[in-house]
């Protein structure tokens, strides 16, 4: 294999665009053409402006899923001491089933784990005519007396929204009669236009229904929540691991290896750092605005990313003690990882990358490949929005559409009885002084290559020629995308569930993420793709049995 | 323990369902229709059930399933899908250029009332539907049946849009293979073949989902059943269906419109069911079978004598879909071992009928149930132990926590491979599920035998 690749003029960028567009309906180039952006950076770190969270075009293959695997799939998902009923049909929780792999260690062999379930209401002919409430009261019902949880859930499927039940009502209702927590999230598969919208129903429920229950002020020191880590793959465990030897206490995890009762105490939590930007950056606002918890954006993707972000971490409480602790660790950690580095990267510089995946995968990896001396030459997320594109600076001038005009924006206020400034105005002067960032998020493309391509949401059609025109060395994206790609003969690594590998987060999730690039794009196997009779077709070899 | 939550006592539920064993109608419509050459499956609602539906299939085959969708928003689900599915319908021909799309519907756009067949007909009158080329669809609204039933409204489907009859009788059989492995359909036409029996297979799976890698990704591999073909059936001979749940609609409805004879047999899984394939197969084509295939079976029937004592009088509980558990029931009664629990997620009352008489001179009881599901079989197991569990990749949360040997089989299996390139189907499948039986017995047997009676020849 080459072991680098020339760099691509703006022009080619153009002409390959155009030859993507020239393909489609006129109507359908032109919105894809807002979509499918040539990156350039100005000295404001100002980037284009990218067409995103936009409807996928009816027709188009696209990677997107839909409202209801954000809300239950995505962010609830991962929460095991919740028994999450899905009302609806029986494939929306069937497909919801343990198909995400979102790791949950038990502290002891009693705690109660429902993950390994799936629950439904299972929804027939009859309940779509004549109404399903009362079969879901029921179900709540048969839920409760078997398991006695502390908390149900009920995630509403598109058949509930039509039929106009009331899951909200039942939930309430639900609630008074059983005396633990009941709640439901309206989460039908047709609002939003992707993923996004789910994730933040269920965020918005969450915050509404949970968090601020329990009061308890926990032990410990340098407490912080984790917004936007899923421990696919056991991400969260490393990343733990790392903030538990530095001494920093993780109140909770939204919504990786979590519990219920770690949502409802999360609010006693003194910062909130920041994982997946996309998923979850309302709920660290709403934590700000109700609770005074202050937010940073961190990232452990990457051995370099996740020591910026311990040290991040550190600097925002100020204290010695931490800072010196942090950096012991690192010390600790950074030999291993820079063996298996340089290890790595001495067979796979120069090689190059293509990512279309999440909200923030597709710029996270980014940092990964890097440390591994390989080019990302083109990425796009399959369900962000512009800012996690351009960075929040674009907030302002985000056009709220109809699609997300329908999904709730909560209103919160400051909760004087739990409300409580982290920091005087004289620190947070000191610290603004020192160059410390608050809530900020640069996004996406102002830290790709100029001359990188942008594509929000891409179509099959438009990966099938990227491939054609970057032979990339490997392709991220999802399940769907897998083997199209790997037929192409190029290597592909899932970036949601990591093909059962992982984890990738933090120090031993970089060397992990090391050898399985090294073992992708230098393996063996692609050099068979071709039989002999195929690579050398002439009869030639014939003569020889004469 | 991966289900500590399943309690030991059994409280009838009404409502809840738990553990499911079966998914909804439009991932088997959606899987039948990538049996047809050239087809493009399309969701007709939201993005997120085509998504599911293709990452379930992708996940079982490790092949691309590709499929589009109507992508519904709110709007669509309140006005109707019809804008969003001729803009589609415009757009994949456009773009991915098949010569037929295959519509199914959902739970969504079955709620809200689109009415395909107009929908197609708005398309096609405003040009969007290129000459020579189709769209069809299915019904398959998902809180009615499974996605068996989901299968067999897509076979049904292909009948309704294709199926002609030119008053010429052919030599011809139709095959409908039943909701099966690419592989199961590859061998049912090998069987066919030496058997020197004219055949159409629809729909046909094989060369499509099970394909080779070449380099070169196609979104229509060589597989599946053509235009031409499907016309045909109408001419045909007549129609063996095989999996009454899968594929008798569609067989019917071939007898209906067309006078088109046809046969309904349980899936050849096994030797009671193979043997009835292949000698309905000879009545039918007026044929002698082969010595090849005597001889198939005669190497079958050899292993089952020969590891008899294995199997006597083993318990076995199996989940699935009905058509694949009636067959393998059978066979698990053929072998003497002892079939106590059978559930399947997919309704109807021919299901519990069919075991109960096959099962009635057994000196014990059986526990079967349609519109089951597995916590309720994980409840009967704990209740009743058996000593082998057969069903999808979800059964071995159960099989680890009750240390019981486990046969994947049917629909998804998403932690192994083997099933799209091996058949379980005609007595080389049965060869093949044989050896994993035995497989799973022994092994159990080495790894629990005491050092003292640990044993070199099994």
């Amino acid at each position: 294999m080459e072991s680098s690749k020339p760099l691509y003029s703006g022009e080619s960028l153009e002409e390959l665009k155009q030859d993507i567009l020239k393909k489609y309906p006129t109507k359908v180039a032109r919105k894809r053409a807002k979509q499918i952006i040539i990156n350039t950076i100005d000295e404001k770190e100002k980037v284009p402006e990218i067409g995103a969270n936009a409807r996928t075009i009816p027709g188009i293959l696209t990677q997107r899923g839909c409202t209801y695997a954000g809300c239950k799939g995505v962010i609830l998902g991962p929460t095991r001491d919740l028994v999450n009923i899905v009302h609806g049909p029986i494939g929306c929780s069937f497909y919801a089933w343990l198909t995400r792999r979102n790791q949950t260690r038990l502290k002891t062999p009693d705690d109660e784990n429902y993950m390994t379930y799936c629950f439904s209401t299972d929804m027939q002919d009859s309940d779509i005519v004549f109404g399903g409430e009362g079969k879901l009261k029921t179900a709540v019902q048969e839920a409760y007396d078997l398991f006695k949880p502390k908390a149900i859930s009920i995630f509403s499927t598109c058949p509930v929204g039509l039929i106009g039940d009331d899951v909200h009502q039942v939930a309430r209702e639900m609630k008074a009669k059983l005396g633990i927590n009941v709640f439901a999230f309206s989460c039908e598969g047709y609002k939003g236009v992707s993923q996004s919208a789910g994730h933040h129903i269920a965020n918005n429920g969450i915050f509404k229904h949970v968090v601020g229950e329990d009061d308890t002020v926990q032990d410990g020191e340098y407490k912080i929540n984790l917004l936007g880590e899923y421990n696919i793959g056991g991400d969260g465990f490393e990343i733990d691991r790392i903030l538990s030897a530095c001494g920093i206490k993780v109140i909770s995890t939204y919504s990786g290896n979590s519990t219920y009762d770690q949502f409802a105490n999360s609010h006693t939590a003194d910062l909130n750092t920041v994982m997946c930007h996309r998923s979850i950056n309302y709920v660290a606002e709403m934590m700000e605005t109700k609770f005074g918890i202050p937010w940073i954006k961190i990232n452990f993707i990457g051995a370099k990313a996740t020591a910026k972000s311990l040290r991040k971490i550190a600097e925002y409480f100020g204290e010695q003690k931490l800072i010196d602790t942090v950096e012991e660790v690192i010390a600790k950690e950074m030999p291993e990882v820079e063996s298996a580095m340089a290890d790595a990267r001495s067979h796979c510089e120069g090689k190059t990358a293509m990512m279309f995946v999440g909200g923030s995968r597709a710029h996270h990896y980014q940092e990964l490949f890097n440390e591994l001396g390989m080019r990302t030459v083109s990425a796009g997320y399959e369900f962000a929005h512009r800012d996690d594109y351009e960075g929040r600076k674009v907030l302002p001038t985000i056009k709220v559409d109809a699609d997300s005009r329908n999904i709730e924006e909560l209103q919160i206020e400051k909760d004087s009885a739990r409300f409580r400034a982290r920091k005087t105005k004289e620190q947070l002067k000191t610290l603004a002084d020192k160059g410390f960032t608050f809530k900020d998020y640069k996004g996406m493309m102002p830290g790709m290559e100029q001359g990188s391509l942008v594509i929000d949401d891409i179509s099959h059609y438009e990966t099938e020629q990227l491939i054609e025109f970057f032979e990339p060395d490997v392709v991220c994206a999802g399940i769907k995308e897998k083997f199209v790609v790997q037929k192409s003969g190029v290597p592909m690594k899932q970036l949601h569930s990591y093909d059962s590998g992982g984890p990738y987060a933090g120090f031993r999730g970089a060397i992990n993420f090391y050898k399985e690039i090294d073992r992708m794009v230098n393996s063996r196997v692609w050099a068979y793709v071709k039989a002999p009779w195929q690579k050398n077709p002439e009869l030639s070899g014939s003569y020889a049995w004469e | 323990m991966l289900l500590k939550h399943t309690p030991v006592e059994i409280m009838e539920r009404k409502a809840l369902v738990i553990n499911p064993a079966k998914t909804c109608q439009p991932v088997g419509a959606m899987y039948a229709a990538l049996g047809i050459h050239a087809c493009m499956p399309h969701s007709h609602g939201s993005q997120g059930c085509c998504s599911y539906h293709r990452s379930a299939l992708t996940r079982h085959y490790k092949e691309p399933a590709m499929a589009t969708t109507s992508s519904f928003t709110e709007g669509s689900s309140v006005f109707g899908g019809q804008a969003n599915l001729v803009q589609a319908i415009d757009n994949i021909f456009t773009i991915y250029e098949p010569d037929i799309i295959a519509v199914h519907t959902t739970c969504l756009s079955e709620t809200i009332g689109d009415d395909i067949t107009q929908i197609s007909r708005k398309a096609k009158d405003e040009g969007k539907v290129p000459e020579g080329k189709y769209v069809i669809h299915a019904n398959t609204p998902s809180y009615i049946g499974s996605h068996v039933t989901g299968f067999a409204n897509m076979c049904k489907g292909m009948v309704d849009y294709f199926s002609e009859k030119t008053g010429v009788k052919t030599n011809r059989f139709n095959i409908i293979p039943g909701y099966v492995e690419p592989s199961d359909m590859e061998e049912i036409k090998r069987l066919l073949s030496l058997m020197g029996v004219e055949f159409i297979m629809f729909p046909d799976t094989s060369g499509v989902l099970n394909g080779p890698m070449t380099g070169r990704f196609s979104m229509y591999p060589d597989g599946g059943v053509t235009v031409e073909q499907l016309k045909q059936t109408g001419d045909s001979m007549g129609t063996l269906a095989l999996g009454e749940t899968a594929s008798s609609l569609a067989a019917k409805t071939l007898d209906t419109k067309f006078k088109v004879p046809c046969e309904m047999l349980e899936l050849p899984i096994g030797l009671s069911c193979t043997d009835a394939f292949i000698d309905t197969l000879r009545k039918a084509a007026g044929i002698t079978v082969p010595d090849a295939i005597t001889y198939e079976r005669g190497q079958m029937v050899d292993v089952i004598t020969d590891m008899h004592q294995y199997f006597y009088g083993k318990k076995v509980a199996l989940f699935g879909d009905p058509d694949q558990l009636i067959s393998l029931t059978q066979f698990f009664l053929d072998l003497d071992m002892k079939p106590v629990h059978i559930v399947t997620g997919t309704p109807g009352k021919r299901f519990e009928k069919v075991i109960r008489s096959m099962t009635a001179d057994l000196p014990y009881n059986i526990n079967v149930r349609e519109s089951g599901d597995t916590f309720l079989l994980h409840q009967w197991i704990k209740n009743e132990p058996v000593d082998l569990l057969v069903g999808n990749t979800y059964g071995k949360y159960i099989a680890r926590d009750e240390d019981i040997p486990f046969l994947r089989h049917g629909f998804p299996i998403v932690d192994r491979v083997g099933h799209s390139y091996f058949p379980t189907v005609g007595y080389k499948g049965g060869l093949r599920l044989l050896e994993k039986v035995l497989d799973l017995l022994l092994d159990r047997i080495d790894r629990d035998a005491k050092e003292e009676s640990f044993e070199l020849v099994l």
